[in-house]
């Protein structure tokens, strides 16, 4: 199991990041066609934080006892047998009793067409997350566990 | 048939909760679980949102349809246990069947609180708690042009969303003086039911319900101040309470709901309870009380299931909290809310943000620097945020006032702090 570290002591704050989430769970998998052509656009799953000088870049933990699956009133969240936490988007109902218990606020309300949570998928086609692959700082990285 | 080592009494949250743990740690040892009701695990809060025609019965299924299979479970839906003979250890089925177990979970959960009220009989008079009475309910919406909801809780809220969704005209009839009051705030439930009104939803507060009036059918109710309200149907939700009675006949402790420990074992020897038959330890309010909310009640599944496999696992206590939307407009209540600015005294301190052009608004409740709880209506992104300090009893005195600006970031945790909690996440 992997997980993605973010270090706030070299994230520049560039949001590429975002950028490169966003473009990964695009349709067109294209930066431009998804940025212009895509309606509604589909949203990243990493948000960068930033205060004055600190930044850092967050997307969901994948806890191994993940408040929001024990919490989720529907079932939709749920915890895959590769172990990340993943959200089934037809049987989100958007009361965001996740958002409720999610310590570090890595999920986001998806208001677009449909309202449901929207989180990190861990880039199930990647080997390594969009989201670390282009940080260009090495600012998210990729460490094993257990 | 070989005996189960493990029997559950109950197919909701709770038993669901169990079932996953102990198949964790006990990947073959039998499990029995028994319902009244005849269907898959459900979501039972979603029976509003079916009633309202926005999610059908697949979408409401609480686990996948594979689930019983899956865990290796012996299912016996649509059965009734009439008996727990603890000594025994067995329980007895309507149809005589008796089932012995090792351990038992009783998860049967709450049902709706019905005051004494005339005419309760007549045709058009629900109650709201069961996958049933969403069907039997949504069957009777034809006949239905004006509803009245008794209770202005988050079940009658919800239940007055999804029939004005259906273009039913519903009057909210509340006994306290604004809804949501055990969960809200003045301002909060102010917010709240402008948003109803909008969408042409009427409350009437400080008045319940003296009467149901008609002949075989519902024509209308009278308030307790004499006024007439006509309407086809009535819905009672009020509440739920703990569904007690098998405990109780067992000779296991009852006061509100069963009493349990933080194993959540009951005083009989190898029967555990979880749930909202159960009386839970409330973190804030330092008491024991029915806390009926469902991740409250998953996690307590999951501890008695944890220790009913051998493995002790505790039950640190629940949090009163909701996150729920309404029309689209979310609110989210943890904790200690309804304490005024002015009653801070008794060492509270209550910090607001209001932006109600906006319709935004944030409370904090503290006390000696720990947050006991707070409301986001309007804005609820990163919430939990601040659930977790709560939880986790931190001392928040040099940035509680960034607790209720927006945006709320984990950066508005000190550096040290933060680094702890992604460490613990990663």
């Amino acid at each position: 199991m992997k997980r993605i570290v973010p270090k706030e002591e070299v994230c520049i704050g560039c949001r590429l990041c975002e950028i490169y989430c966003l473009v990964e769970h695009s349709k067109s998998r294209d930066i431009i066609k998804a940025f212009l052509k895509e309606i509604p656009r589909s949203l990243p799953m990493v948000t960068v934080e930033e205060k004055e000088a600190t930044s850092f870049a967050l997307q969901c933990r994948h806890c191994e006892d993940a408040p929001c699956v024990a919490a989720c009133i529907t079932g939709a969240m749920y915890k895959a047998t590769n172990g990340t936490i993943q959200n089934d988007k037809e049987r989100c109902i958007g009361c965001w009793t996740c958002i409720l218990v999610c310590p570090y606020g890595a999920i986001e309300r998806d208001e677009r067409e449909k309202k449901i949570a929207s989180k990190c998928d861990f880039c199930p086609n990647l080997e390594t997350p969009a989201c670390v692959a282009n940080c260009p700082n090495e600012a998210l990285t990729l460490i094993k566990v257990k | 048939m070989k005996m189960p080592e493990y029997v559950i009494i109950g197919n909701s949250a709770a038993a669901i909760g169990a079932i996953e743990a102990i198949r964790k740690k006990d990947k073959e040892a039998g499990i029995t679980l028994i319902s009244d009701e005849p269907y898959h695990t459900y979501s039972r809060p979603l029976i509003t949102y079916f009633l309202a025609n926005k999610v059908t019965w697949q979408q409401m299924l609480y686990r996948p349809k594979g689930f019983y299979r899956q865990n290796k479970i012996e299912t016996k839906l649509g059965q009734k246990v009439t008996k727990i003979e603890a000594k025994k250890k067995e329980v007895v089925l309507e149809n005589g069947e008796k089932i012995s177990f090792n351990k038992l979970l009783i998860a049967t959960g709450g049902k709706p609180f019905i005051p004494p009220i005339k005419g309760l009989d007549k045709k058009g008079v629900f109650t709201f708690t069961t996958f049933d009475d969403a069907k039997k309910t949504q069957k009777f919406l034809p006949e239905v042009k004006k509803a009245v909801v008794l209770g202005g809780g988050l079940i009658g809220l919800k239940l007055a969303e999804a029939l004005a969704q259906k273009w039913i005209e519903v009057t909210v009839v509340e006994l306290a003086d604004r809804v949501l009051s055990l969960i809200l705030d003045e301002a909060a439930s102010q917010l709240v039911e402008l948003v109803f009104i909008e969408n042409k939803v009427k409350f009437i507060t400080g008045q319940s319900v003296k009467e149901i009036i008609g002949n075989e059918k519902v024509k209308g109710v009278i308030l307790d101040n004499g006024d007439k309200i006509s309407c086809e149907l009535v819905i009672i939700a009020i509440g739920v309470i703990p569904r007690t009675k098998l405990a109780q006949e067992a000779g296991i402790r009852v006061d509100r709901g069963i009493i349990v420990d933080e194993f959540q074992k009951t005083n009989v020897k190898d029967i555990y309870a979880a749930g909202d038959v159960t009386e839970a330890y409330d973190l804030i309010l330092k008491t024991h009380r029915p806390i009926p909310i469902l991740p409250n009640a998953y996690l307590q599944g999951q501890v008695a299931g944890l220790n009913m496999a051998g493995k002790s696992a505790t039950y640190p206590g629940s949090l009163s909290m909701n996150s729920v939307t309404f029309f689209g407009y979310p609110v989210i209540s943890v904790g200690l809310t309804s304490l005024t600015a002015e009653s801070s005294d008794n060492g509270f301190q209550v910090l607001t943000k209001k932006k109600f052009a906006q319709r935004i608004y944030r409370k904090l409740v503290l006390k000696d620097d720990c947050v006991q709880g707070f409301i986001s209506a309007g804005n609820v992104d990163r919430s939990g945020i601040i659930t977790n300090l709560i939880k986790e009893k931190v001392k928040v005195s040099k940035f509680k006032k960034k607790l209720i600006e927006e945006p709320l970031g984990l950066i508005v945790l000190p550096k040290n702090l933060r680094e702890k909690f992604l460490k613990l996440g990663s």
